[in-house]
């Protein structure tokens, strides 16, 4: 989907714009709980940050997986799980979740890579399908209940996460070292190969990159960093239920990003805030939420492909790209 | 009572039909898919929707209007075919110059608003549908017991398949359509409205689909839901078979059903695995697929 | 003097960024067998390609029998009377020679039958039932040829149809364009080898840098070696 993600260059100006605007961000995030209903917004926060986890690898990848509800949910029911029939702190179950997302992705992704673009997309679907069955089967999960009542228990046994602003601020951080994660793996030598694989695959293969590796590695990252938006919600919520492995999820982070903007650092944020608000919206008004969702993304495709942010990097920030981009 | 492997013949016999059943509909799914990827490369996320469209026409028609299943056999798939041909026209025709994703995910939009509106309307409960008169009742064959309709099912799926196979293979419109799927510049180049065709082509799978839909009305429930689950294992069909051929999307989705019966019989746990892992499995050895000519 | 069959003004065109022609005049009358000369890269192929409307990008006018093409629908165009043979002659896998040969729609009155055909082309005929790209190069291209002529086109628009065939083949079409040529069809060929050009056309027509830049008829040939010499490094 490399044609109508943005092109990198920027001017000094906008780079300085973009930082203050970060920073404006961070700000807004570290208040934010005390003028909105902190649930709501550490809801976003994890959906945003497995929104990024997911563009990790179609916006600089090129890889439109159809499954990441798997890494996402499944995180959610390993953390669940050992939190509440083992015992483990909210830290360990946590990491033991992100472990898990990186252990199916790898499975996943190891199959997936076997084929390109829309089989890609179709075999990850299939998968987290298959995963999905697994779920329901398994007794583990407590089928249709899901795991429920998951004590929220301490962070390194000091800081007390039943406590709402503690827990708040724990998922602040735990975004904003994900997110931290993704921008340091996208601008390294390492992300510059990967999009080098998606604006022309066979152009990396031929300078000698095992292009398969790096598809992997990719993957195997962004499942692990979808794991920890997964788990950390677990914890939040206090429940790991099926809804989140199902693939109405694994679509729901693709319009994040559609809508947010493919391949620019902060429209999967942006998507993951909209989308979580509409639905929160819809909720209590009785439209359906699938019918709302369903025509976003055909907007979106027609008309919108850039998304929001995309848009505005093109219109406003990066006007000498925007040329180039059609 | 006759046993194989420990099981009752009867108990045999009775899974595999319903796993030619299932087949049937993998079959004229997959073979939909194919067709429309083949000419459009759009992979029809909104396939499992029209399936759904299809049923729910039927079902609408016979208690609304009081129109049966025989026109509805002929109406049904016209609807969807021609409801596929404004679809195509309004926006799917604009993405043919983009990234194929696009179509994925348009098409996947669709879906979840065709699906949305059904259970905004009608709930996520099944609405029977009765068997045909002619068709009620079964036969004894000897061995099994075989109820009509599946019968039919059967039969007719088949005549489908194999009709579409030979429309694609055997006649001056499909030489047009694979040409096109070949290069359809050169085809538009030489005089014939490739547009046009890419249009019907659509339709054809749309139909397609919407046939599949009311011929599985009196096997399943009408219900909203029953494309969406499905689609997603035709695709497993679809990417172990390879959409390179058109009988190659339908032989594998005979096989899958068969498969998915029979591991009904022996190990039922695994019965809406099965596809997926034979999908893992054939990726593992032949990743273009059992039938792929493409990557 | 009559209105050229096909006229072709101040013609433009790009290939994404790259811009391929820069304002190509030319005209063929009807009866003509005419040749666009030049290096590799200069626009030959692509000036075939924009007067077919293959390439999409493009200004300036394209006049056929009076209709202008610009502005019709790629798949108009064959309609007005123009058959396109393409560098890679475009034989198509999946479908029989048969297929093949009629899959082009017959435009006009005029065409040959298939029966003519496979009278003029034998070789067709006995492997009518298998795949078109089994051929052999050299009957790919009469394929090529063959499929076009039963549509009753005016006017061939041929892309190098010697390109790496046996001297004995490319005699055998330098023929078939003979016989065409005394039928009436009117011909725009685009052709590196010159001996070959030389023998069939009438005028010719030299690019380079997507412009033409010299046309004359096969009488000033003589006068002209040098510049050939000198553009094409013949």
């Amino acid at each position: 989907m490399s044609e109508l993600t943005l092109q990198e260059r920027r001017t000094a100006a906008s780079v300085r714009l973009e930082w203050g605007l970060v920073a404006l961000g961070v700000a807004a995030l570290i208040a934010a709980p005390f003028f909105i209903y902190p649930i709501f917004v550490m809801k976003m926060l994890c959906f945003a940050l497995f929104a990024c986890a997911f563009n990790l690898l179609l916006g600089y990848t090129g890889l439109l997986s159809f499954g990441h509800a798997t890494f996402f949910g499944g995180a959610a029911y390993f953390c669940a799980y050992a939190v509440k029939a083992w015992g483990w702190p909210p830290e360990a179950g946590i990491l033991l979740g992100m472990g898990g997302a990186a252990l199916l992705g790898l499975v996943m992704g190891f199959l997936a890579i076997r084929r390109q673009g829309i089989y890609f997309a179709m075999i990850t679907l299939a998968l987290a399908q298959m995963f999905y069955f697994f779920c329901v089967q398994a007794p583990f999960t407590e089928g249709e209940d899901g795991i429920q009542g998951v004590p929220r228990g301490s962070l390194f046994g000091i800081v007390d996460l039943n406590v709402t602003m503690n827990m708040y601020y724990v998922v602040l951080a735990i975004f904003l070292i994900g997110v931290f994660a993704i921008w340091r793996i996208v601008n390294s030598p390492f992300g510059m190969i990967l999009r080098s694989i998606r604006e022309n695959e066979n152009r990396a293969i031929s300078l000698g990159y095992s292009v398969g590796r790096y598809k992997l590695a990719a993957f195997v990252m962004s499942a692990a960093l979808a794991g920890l938006a997964g788990a950390t919600k677990a914890i939040v919520f206090q429940f790991a239920t099926l809804t989140d492995v199902t693939w109405q999820m694994s679509g729901e982070v693709i319009l994040m990003n559609l809508l947010g903007g493919i391949g620019t650092m902060v429209g999967p944020v942006v998507g993951a805030g909209l989308v979580v608000g509409l639905e929160n919206t819809l909720a209590t008004s009785g439209f359906p939420v699938t019918i709302a969702t369903g025509l976003i993304f055909m907007v979106c495709v027609l008309v919108f492909r850039r998304g929001i942010v995309g848009e505005i990097y093109a219109r406003w920030l990066a006007p000498a790209a925007a040329g180039r981009d059609r | 009572m006759t046993m194989i492997f420990g099981i009752p013949i009867q108990a045999l016999l009775g899974q595999l039909l319903v796993g030619l059943i299932n087949g049937s509909f993998y079959a004229m799914l997959s073979l939909g898919l194919a067709v429309i990827f083949g000419l459009l490369r759009i992979i029809n996320f909104a396939h499992g929707a029209l399936y759904m469209l299809g049923a729910f026409i039927g079902y609408l028609l016979l208690v609304h209007v009081g129109i049966g299943y025989w026109p509805a056999l002929v109406l049904v798939p016209l609807a969807v075919g021609l409801f596929g041909m404004a679809v195509e026209r309004a926006a799917l025709s604009r993405l043919y110059r983009i990234d194929p994703l696009y179509g994925l995910l348009f098409t996947f939009g669709m879906a979840l608003v065709i699906e949305g509106v059904f259970r905004f309307y009608y709930g996520v409960s099944g609405n029977p549908y009765a068997v045909p008169a002619l068709l009620a009742g079964g036969t004894n064959l000897g061995f099994m017991f075989l109820p009509n309709y599946r019968g039919w099912v059967v039969l007719a799926s088949l005549v489908v398949c194999i009709g579409t196979w030979l429309l694609i293979e055997k006649t001056r419109l499909g030489s047009y359509l694979r040409a096109a799927t070949e290069n359809p510049e050169l085809v538009q180049a030489f005089g014939v409205n490739v547009p046009l065709l890419l249009t019907l082509t659509y339709g054809l799978g749309a139909a397609l689909a919407g046939l599949a839909g009311i011929l599985a009305a009196p096997v399943y429930q009408v219900s909203p839901l029953m494309g969406s689950d499905l689609i997603i294992v035709v695709f497993a069909v679809v990417v172990i078979g390879g959409m390179g051929s058109i009988l190659g999307a339908i032989v594998t989705g005979y096989m899958l059903g068969l498969a998915e019966g029979l591991t009904k019989v022996f190990y039922p746990e695994a019965s809406n695995l099965v596809v997926f892992v034979i999908m893992a499995i054939v990726l593992l050895l032949r990743p273009a697929g059992l039938f792929g000519r493409d990557a | 003097m009559s209105e050229p069959l096909l006229a072709v003004r101040d013609l433009h065109a790009w290939y994404g960024e790259g811009q391929a022609l820069h304002g190509v005049n030319l005209d063929v009358f009807r009866g003509e067998t005419v040749t666009l000369l030049g290096r590799n890269g200069v626009g030959k192929t692509t000036t075939l390609r924009a007067i077919m409307g293959l390439v999409r990008k493009r200004t300036g006018s394209v006049t056929f029998n009076g209709a202008d093409l610009i502005g019709l629908p790629l798949h108009r165009v064959a309609h007005q009377g123009i058959g396109f043979v393409p560098e890679e002659r475009g034989i198509f896998a999946t479908l029989t020679v048969d297929e093949n040969l009629i899959l082009p729609p017959v435009v006009a009155k005029g065409g040959m039958s298939v029966d003519e055909i496979f009278e003029l082309f034998p070789n067709l005929k006995e492997r009518r039932n298998s795949p078109g790209t089994r051929l052999s190069g050299g009957e790919q291209q009469m394929l090529a040829i063959a499929r076009i002529l039963r549509t009753g086109v005016q006017m061939l628009l041929l892309d190098e149809p010697t390109e790496g065939l046996a001297p004995v083949i490319v005699q055998r079409i330098g023929e078939l364009l003979a016989t065409l040529k005394k039928r009436g069809m009117t011909i725009l060929l685009v052709e590196q080898n010159f001996r070959f050009a030389a023998r069939i056309a009438d005028r010719f027509y030299l690019m380079e840098h997507g412009k033409v830049l010299e046309a004359f008829p096969v009488g000033e040939l003589g006068a002209h070696t040098e510049l050939l010499h000198e553009v094409l490094g013949v």
